[in-house]
């Protein structure tokens, strides 16, 4: 019997520019990126250098760290720069795509006919088992672990986020493959969370070997994190993975067709876009055959994934390796005058101090000021309302920022990822680096226990 | 405005490091983002922020505290007036206020330069920007002394208060006692003839001249503890605040006015002032049960309204930074803070005014409270992992 969760705690942030429910062909990129940084724990090593050719499922890079994981270029064609930031870390890796693609063939299969070590293989080598990560820390998965089950979140509730049920339409095929695939990889159960705010696409009802669970409640209801801690929550030790479903649809095609077919749908979001839309387009690509021309005027900040966790790019940057949003908010590099006592019609703001409240379906277009500075925390009780894990999050962060790591076990550093904290993040009165700060409690831990 | 931003833009690097003014970076830092929000944008993390900030949570509280300064003011000429037999006909509600205002600014401006030089101060040697809790501390420490209070114990208190209650933990946020009150609790140990009796509420009463003839100036507290309690004032008189007391403390309605605000913006905590009510209701029960002498017979109700009860309760006990910061832990906090106040109030007649005590008490076991809430979680997740090991 599928289960019902109510979520009361958090919060829905009431952005303009969401999208319309129309998929649209994206005019295809010139440039494609795969992003080391878009993974934790990663040391990244090259296996393509600037000037080589690649097919579309040729790995690029691989993790020192986690040498099975590897990262396959999502187009045939050239790579033509590795980009680098601070102490030649590598960012990204660019690669131009050919007129015509050529594929890395890896063979078909039907998982439900493979042994376990068949299908990890498979994932393996064709580069897709960058699609599987694990709680805890949030880094890819490891092939040799077994994990007590598998999450899959149906539904997204952050800011603008795009409708599951448009990106994987028609797919339903592919998605249960991709779900046997997953099945042969844990003894536990896979579960698939789904909005019960609404009837959710068949693709998912009609999912075969999976225990649908249903979720009711406002942002972070459909993060996988607070699924997992509802569900089934991870204790010291354990080990859960979780994959988002356009990726196990990616995933179902590399058993299919024996391909790595990087085609996926983003939905292009904002106040700042003038037609918010689906687009069906290969992932890595350059935002800007999708946003150039489709934007407002001013300084404008670019965003890969949602507002809340996603990272800022150029405007010709590329979708990152997880994401299927893009956002497009106006930067906030302005002086407001006396704004702190203003009364805030056109704010948005949790707290009832500005008057904005009175207007309850107002949609903001809220742009990237911080708002205030960086303070010392005074006021309590304000992340325990956005924060629906059984979890004391001021205490678990204070327990990060003096590097006390039993005590950060203790308070459940296991059971979150930086994400989980996005909303604290964005209440905070303090303006408290929150998320950075999960982020670094969760490496002390990897680095610990390894 | 841009006129203005042009100037300030042009005088910033005096203040920068390197410039002219360097040691006044902070200062000027705060005068800046007083009247500009910086324009400072997101860099890590989530890429908008609630409008929120400390600035506007600040204020709000300073707005909530003013019903209480406004009417305080008024009071302290009411009771001065009283006192000397001068109400009469001719004067007027202005009258009254005007004379509390000339007592009471001067206590206020004190408060305030002594406790932001030495914020601007420690802010600079810290290099870091300039709290706003300065701004809260700095209006409610004038509002719990009592009016004769000389200016210059204004002054030490506050310093005392800032310096060796916020500073030395490490500043805004650190510190473990509310810093308005500790303000207050130094001046009642150290200077006790100032600070207690029946002569220091109104305004005159301690250089005696022109004084009408029994007038004691007596407190509702004080006169129940000597067990006089049928020369209190009516309730409906406590209720408003139309008796001696400190500055702003006396009117219960004023306070709730102020709790309003607080509580509909969401800047103070409801679970605090509920359960310290809630507690001193209790307590005031407990002993009109086994009450032996007058004070323990008031009606249990009487004793919120009385002395600086609500006052304490909505603007102090709810200090976010003393108080505990778990959800249970607040419970517990407020509702002990209610229970020994009135305890403290009824039993030792040595503080007739038991809030403040109470309060400062607490303030020191909140994190324990706040300990054990957050041991119980930790728990509930062994037991968790030992379940499933079995």
């Amino acid at each position: 019997m599928s289960k019902v969760y109510k979520i009361k705690k958090g919060l829905d942030i009431p952005l303009m520019g969401e999208a319309e429910k129309v998929v649209r062909q994206g005019e295809p990129a010139r440039y494609y990126g795969v992003k080391p940084i878009d993974f934790h724990w990663m040391r990244t090593k090259l296996l393509a250098k600037e000037g080589d050719r690649v097919k579309a499922g040729s790995p690029l890079f691989f993790n020192k760290l986690q040498p099975d994981v590897q990262f396959p270029s999502p187009v045939s064609g050239k790579v033509v720069s590795v980009n680098r930031g601070e102490r030649r870390k590598i960012l990204e890796v660019v690669v131009e795509a050919d007129s015509k693609m050529e594929y890395e063939e890896y063979g078909r299969g039907e998982p439900r006919d493979m042994t376990r070590e068949q299908v990890t293989d498979k994932l393996v080598k064709s580069g897709l088992w960058a699609f599987i990560r694990q709680r805890p820390y949030s880094v890819s998965a490891n092939p040799k672990d077994v994990p007590k089950s598998i999450f899959i979140s149906g539904f997204d509730t952050a800011p603008l986020a795009p409708d599951h049920d448009v990106m994987v339409k028609g797919e339903q095929e592919n998605f249960q493959r991709g779900i046997d695939a997953l099945s042969q990889l844990t003894d536990g159960t896979i579960h698939l969370n789904l909005n019960a705010e609404y009837p959710p696409s068949e693709v998912f009802t009609r999912a075969k070997g999976v225990q649908h669970n249903y979720f009711k409640g406002p942002h972070p209801a459909g993060n996988v994190g607070v699924q997992i801690n509802h569900i089934d929550p991870i204790n010291a030790g354990d080990i859960i993975w979780y994959v988002y479903p356009q990726d196990v649809i990616t995933i179902g095609r590399l058993f299919e067709k024996g391909i790595y077919d990087a085609s996926k749908i983003v939905a292009l979001t904002g106040s700042e876009v003038e037609k918010p839309l689906y687009y069906r387009v290969l992932r890595g690509t350059s935002i800007k055959p999708l946003a150039g021309g489709n934007v407002k005027n001013g300084d404008l900040r670019y965003i890969s994934g949602n507002v809340l966790t996603g990272k800022h790019i150029n405007s010709e940057g590329y979708v990152g390796f997880f994401d299927d949003q893009i956002t497009v908010i106006p930067e906030g590099k302005y002086h407001e005058f006396l704004g702190w006592a203003m009364p805030g019609l056109n704010k948005f703001s949790t707290s009832r101090s500005f008057f904005s409240w009175l207007r309850p379906n107002k949609k903001y277009r809220i742009d990237t000021n911080l708002k205030g500075g960086e303070r010392a925390y005074v006021i309590s009780g304000e992340y325990e309302k956005v924060c629906p894990l059984d979890i004391y999050p001021v205490q678990l962060i204070k327990a990060i920022m003096i590097g006390d790591i039993e005590l950060m076990e203790k308070l459940g550093i296991y059971e979150v990822d930086e994400e989980d904290f996005a909303l604290c993040e964005f209440v905070c009165t303090s303006k408290t680096p929150v998320q950075s700060i999960v982020r670094k409690g969760l490496n002390m831990m990897i680095e610990e226990m390894t | 405005m841009s006129a203005l931003r042009r100037y300030i833009d042009h005088i910033k690097p005096h203040f920068q490091k390197g410039g002219k003014f360097e040691k006044l970076e902070s200062t000027f830092e705060a005068f800046e983002t007083f009247l500009f929000v910086p324009d400072q944008v997101t860099t890590q993390g989530s890429h908008i922020r609630d409008a929120m900030d400390m600035k506007r949570t600040m204020s709000l509280v300073v707005m909530s505290l003013i019903p209480a300064l406004l009417f305080g003011m008024w009071n302290v000429g009411y009771q001065h007036y009283l006192a000397t037999g001068e109400m009469g006909a001719g004067v007027t509600t202005l009258d009254l206020f005007w004379e509390g205002f000339k007592l009471v600014l001067p206590i206020i401006v004190v408060s305030y330069v002594t406790g932001l030089a030495i914020e601007f101060t420690f802010a600079q040697i810290r290099r870091e920007e300039v709290n706003e809790g300065f701004l809260v501390s700095g209006m409610l420490i004038p509002l719990v002394l009592p009016v004769d209070v000389p200016l210059w114990m204004v002054a030490v208190a506050t310093a005392f208060a800032v310096i060796i209650g916020k500073e030395v933990f490490g500043g805004t946020g650190m510190n473990i006692l509310n810093p308005a009150l500790l303000a207050r609790a130094f001046l009642f140990f150290a200077y006790p003839a100032y600070m207690s009796g029946n002569q220091v509420w109104t305004h005159g009463l301690m250089e005696g001249k022109g004084i009408v003839d029994g007038f004691s100036g007596a407190t509702p507290l004080a006169q129940a503890a000597e067990g006089n309690v049928g020369q209190m004032p009516p309730a409906s008189d406590m209720f408003f605040g139309f008796i001696p007391g400190s500055i702003g403390a006396t009117s219960t309605l004023a306070v709730l006015i102020g709790a309003l605000i607080l509580l509909y913006t969401g800047a103070g905590s409801w679970r605090i002032m509920l359960s310290t009510f809630v507690g001193g209701l209790v307590m005031g029960l407990i002993l009109n049960a086994f009450a032996v002498n007058p004070f323990m017979e008031i009606p249990a109700w009487q004793h919120l309204v009385m002395g600086g009860f609500a006052f304490g309760a909505v603007f102090m006990a709810t200090d976010p930074v003393s108080a505990a910061r778990s959800r249970r832990g607040k419970y517990i906090y407020g509702f002990l803070i209610g229970l020994l106040a009135i305890l403290i109030r009824v039993v030792n007649p040595a503080y007739p005014e038991g809030i403040m005590l109470a309060i400062l008490l607490m303030n020191v076991f909140a994190p324990l409270i706040d300990h054990y809430v957050v041991e119980s979680n930790i728990n509930k997740r062994l037991k968790r992992a030992n379940l499933q090991a079995a």
